[in-house]
């Protein structure tokens, strides 16, 4: 598939972007474009406080899989309706082959979805690749934005987030507490050649993350004017379940 | 992109979501496919409640479709395979491939290529 010719037209604007867009666009988008294939095939299951949020979902619920990556949520739950969608178009198309979701390209801070309409959405590892805690916020808030608030009848919509932590002592990394929370984390891209030709060097990418400290995925959403219903850790991650 | 997708869409642009002619958006040099997928008559009856059957009725008519229901089918309808059939074929089964969305309120027109569409917006609409 010709996937290379992607966002081309979509680089050409004549107008200077802000700092903060052009640091994400060369540190987060333009890797995941690169890498998508390989991080795909690395990424196989929705880990168990997603499965569970989208198990438990009323069948006929529509939600959204914002910064969907390959799509490996998708598969978890067939009963519901997910506009899934990722800012890396060769991620998106990987993503498309998920029944009966449906797939598409779209920046979290601009969604091209409906206010107040939608029942559930998940944003799972996305919202630490942006780069200042302003557009973190204002991530939340556009999520936020597009869930069915709550009436006298029935709860409003929930989305749940998950972070990278900065607490993670015994993963490979190692980071904990009181250490830098911005950084920029190497994927390291193997090739795996033909026998008897001469192997290549791997690849090495960096993508820019910010680790959450413990209670700041919770501040973030209270101050995106969201309501936190649940949150928790799990395997090196922070998440929350939050509401209007 | 399958029809149904598009009743969950609107403008990007954050200026454009209080406008009325923002939704439905408009499909413009659309090319389109069948793609079948398994019959589940309950996924059918229990999203079509979340359907704006107005904004279906404007993409299937500007698609080029027959007339669809004048009404969103509930209640005793809703238990009419031949009704959950069509709506399964039109919402489900249709994709359109290559082509454009338009936004009613700006203009600004989305592509859609090989079945993707891309809702990116130039720095100036931000």
């Amino acid at each position: 598939m010709a996937s290379s010719s992607s966002s081309s037209d979509q680089q050409s604007f004549v107008t200077e972007k802000p700092q903060e867009e052009a640091y994400e666009e060369k540190h987060v988008h333009e890797v995941y474009q690169q890498i998508a294939s390989h991080f795909s095939s690395t990424r196989y299951k929705a880990w168990p406080v997603v499965k569970r949020f989208l198990t438990e979902l009323t069948p006929g619920a529509i939600g959204l899989d914002v910064g969907c990556g390959n799509g490996k949520c998708l598969p978890v739950n067939q009963n519901v309706f997910i506009v899934a969608s990722d800012r890396s178009e060769n991620l998106a198309r990987i993503a498309a082959n998920h029944q009966p979701h449906s797939v598409i390209v779209a920046d979290i801070l601009n969604l091209p979805h409906p206010d107040s309409f939608f029942d559930f959405a998940i944003s799972i590892a996305v919202i630490h690749h942006l780069s200042t805690p302003d557009r973190r916020i204002q991530a939340i808030r556009e999520i936020l934005r597009a869930l069915k608030p709550a009436t006298v009848e029935a709860p409003g919509g929930k989305v749940l987030l998950y972070v990278w932590a900065l607490e993670q002592k015994t993963s490979r990394r190692g980071w904990d507490k009181g250490d830098q929370q911005d950084v920029m984390v190497p994927w390291v891209m193997t090739s795996n050649p033909p026998k008897n030709a001469p192997s290549d060097q791997p690849k090495v990418f960096h993508r820019y993350y910010h680790l959450y400290e413990a209670n700041e995925l919770e501040r973030d959403i209270t101050k995106a004017g969201g309501r936190v219903l649940e949150s928790g850790y799990e395997k090196d991650n922070w998440w929350a379940i939050a509401t209007r | 992109m399958k029809l149904i997708t598009a009743n969950f869409l609107t403008c990007a642009v954050k200026g454009c979501k209080a406008s009325p002619a923002s939704f439905p958006l408009h499909f413009r040099d659309a090319e389109l496919e069948l793609q079948e997928l398994d019959f589940q008559p309950d996924f059918i009856r229990n999203i079509v409640p979340r359907i704006d059957w107005h904004a279906l009725q404007i993409m299937a008519n500007e698609l080029g479709f027959p007339k669809i229901l004048d009404k969103k089918p509930e209640g005793d309808e809703l238990k009419d395979e031949q009704i959950l059939k069509e709506l399964h074929r039109l919402l489900l089964e249709t994709h359109i491939n290559e082509g454009k969305l338009t936004c009613g309120n700006c203009g600004h027109e989305y592509l859609i290529k090989e079945g993707i569409a891309n809702f990116l917006l130039p720095s100036h609409l931000v």
